[in-house]
């Protein structure tokens, strides 16, 4: 049986962060699940470290570390977003409809982000991945330099699609720059001189697209996108050329 | 604070601030409430350690005088700087600058603005110098000789006013809802390395050029060296001042494009060099082998205004944000988003530059 849900309307205009996190916070703990945020105006850390079954649509801009270390909530910005949104998030969802800044989803360990639109630099960074936890961004648009740099897990989707920058690459360079574990998927192909060092783009097997299609299922169903449109085209992968590349950098093993 | 002892000792400071700047492209003038607003929708991002603005199409009635806004800690400064100010220059006009006492403002140094011309035949040590060199020069005289005063700015038509607080506190102080411009760039600080003191607040400023800085400019020692061999000489203890004297050397005094200044701050990686084409590749390799020593290490994104353009640019990996949003004849660059979206809610574009690709906006007339 589905948990009571109790819903709540906050204007945020200019309130300071602080306070507004903490009256979010204490709805929460008075039993409040669905949250409507009007008028966000860059206040920071909005869902951040919250746990369970929440969910935020939030209209306006929100502020850096939107959702950082959350643990199951499902948020919704119906404009853009700004930078470390997803920072160190557990568990849950965030979807962007419109674009996102740098580092999305750094050192993410389990959930999803679903963007729309353009991403800054170094989003993903330092995703990481443990059993069934396995973190995934989609972005529909492109991205900036360092995509996935230092991954270690999960799934980074990077589709090009819904773009403001039609002359730009698909991504930046030195994507996946240091990566030893997890997979970056691009739609179309990705330029070799793009990619980090000693890593090559290679295409997809059944297994690959596979997951390929499931994610894209649930991120055009979540931003009301076409998913055959999405599929209609190729994907390559780029994965790590070792394991632990730097394991015997100080302590030989 | 005042000028520290030893003032001239320090190294630099590293900071992670906030910075906001928008231009009229008709010369439409702009109310200081709006950028006062956007930065402290940024508050955040400083520490209370320093805030200041720059603003272009202040002084119409002054246009062709240069003026000097002077920042001096005591009456011993006022009164050195004053004699060299008339030992130099024309004085045509000249008043304390408006400020209002605020308690987030305690202690300030005193301000006053001088409105100055070049006379035709200086008796001085800089007699040979073109006008505005002539100008530096005396900018450097007075920042190095006179304990406890230091030109905050020195341009036409544009002023700094920066110090130690909160951007919006500092522009409560001094009253800079009274101000209209068509230009405004602004400043919330967070020094971590050096004192935050009122000189090392940003803008940073040399003739009309003023600059504000996120970030740290980690070849500081290399870059001060460089200038400090053509005449520039640092005082302020602030990383972001080399980029004020550079701008002013490589783009008025070597006459280099605004886009080759900003290449030669966030040159092009040599092995993106080695893919370009004959004529592309000859030209960065000379570039970076030339200007070296003026390119800028470490993360930064700046906001470059003269009387009339606005460019921001960043470092070329890019670690620091910049956002651009235009809005009919108005473009903002901004650390965030929301706070354009505080002061002009309905953008029509919004984006994020490439790294190392300087976005330039020039007046239309």
């Amino acid at each position: 049986m589905a948990a009571k849900r109790k819903q709540k309307t906050l204007t945020a205009g200019r309130t300071y962060y602080k306070q507004f996190n903490e009256e979010i916070r204490s709805l929460v703990r008075d039993g409040v699940t669905d949250f409507i945020i009007k008028e966000c105006n860059g206040q920071r850390y909005l869902a951040t470290a919250l746990d369970g079954d929440l969910s935020f649509d939030i209209y306006g801009v929100p502020g850096q570390d939107l959702g950082a270390f959350m643990r199951g909530p499902k948020v919704r910005v119906h404009n853009n977003a700004q930078d470390g949104v997803g920072n160190t998030m557990d568990n849950g969802r965030i979807i962007i409809e419109g674009l996102a800044g740098d580092v999305i989803g750094y050192a993410m360990r389990g959930g999803e982000i679903f963007i729309k639109g353009d991403v800054g630099y170094r989003v993903g960074i330092h995703m990481k991945a443990y059993l069934e936890h396995q973190p995934k961004i989609v972005v529909g648009g492109k991205a900036g330099d360092f995509l996935g740099e230092y991954m270690a897990g999960g799934i980074i989707l990077l589709l090009g699609m819904f773009s403001d920058k039609p002359d730009a690459p698909i991504a930046g360079r030195s994507l996946g720059t240091g990566m030893h574990g997890g997979v970056i998927y691009v739609r179309g192909t990705v330029p070799e001189d793009q990619l980090g060092p000693g890593l090559t783009a290679t295409p997809v097997d059944s297994d690959d697209l596979k997951v390929i299609e499931g994610l894209v299922n649930e991120y055009a169903n979540e931003l009301k996108l076409d998913s055959k449109a999405i599929l209609s085209e190729n994907f390559v992968k780029i994965r790590p050329f070792s394991h632990r590349p730097y394991g015997n950098l100080y302590v030989p093993c | 604070m005042k000028a520290p002892e030893r003032y001239y000792d320090f190294q630099k400071d590293i900071s992670g601030c906030g910075i906001f700047g928008v231009i009229n492209k008709k010369r439409g003038l702009i109310p200081g409430d709006m950028p006062i607003q956007a930065m402290a929708c940024m508050h955040d991002r400083g520490n209370g350690l320093g805030g200041g603005f720059a603003a272009y199409g202040i002084y119409p009635e002054h246009a062709e005088k240069y003026c000097f806004h002077m920042m001096c800690d005591d009456d011993a400064a006022i009164k050195g700087s004053e004699e060299m100010i008339k030992q130099y220059f024309d004085l045509h006009f000249y008043e304390p600058i408006p400020t209002r006492r605020t308690l987030a403002i305690p202690n300030p140094p005193k301000f006053n603005r001088y409105f100055v011309t070049v006379p035709e035949k200086p008796e001085n040590e800089f007699r040979e110098l073109p006008e505005e060199d002539y100008v530096v020069a005396v900018v450097m005289k007075i920042n190095t000789t006179i304990g406890g005063a230091f030109v905050v700015s020195s341009g036409k038509n544009m002023g700094a006013f920066k110090g130690v607080g909160f951007p919006e506190d500092i522009a409560d102080f001094f009253r800079l809802e009274e101000y209209s411009a068509y230009i405004w760039t602004g400043h919330n600080r967070f020094p971590t390395n050096t004192p935050g003191w009122w000189g090392g607040a940003h803008p940073f400023t040399i003739l009309n050029w003023s600059i504000v800085h996120n970030g740290e400019i980690s070849s500081y020692g290399i870059n001060r060296r460089y200038l400090c061999e053509h005449d520039y000489l640092c005082t302020m203890m602030t990383d972001t001042e080399v980029v004020a004297y550079e701008l002013d050397m490589l783009i008025r005094k070597h006459g280099l494009s605004w886009e080759m200044a900003a290449k030669c701050f966030a040159p092009p990686f040599w092995d993106e060099i080695e893919r370009m084409g004959e004529e592309e590749k000859d030209l960065y390799t000379t570039l970076r082998a030339t200007y070296g020593p003026a390119m800028l290490n470490g993360p930064f994104a700046i906001l470059v205004a003269d009387n009339n353009r606005l460019m921001g640019l960043n470092d070329r990996i890019k670690l620091r944000p910049l956002l651009v949003a235009e809005k009919d004849d108005m473009v903002f660059m901004s650390s965030e988003e929301s706070a354009v979206r505080d002061v002009c809610p309905d953008l029509d574009r919004v984006w994020m530059p490439k790294a190392g690709e300087p976005v330039i906006v020039d007046l239309e007339d």
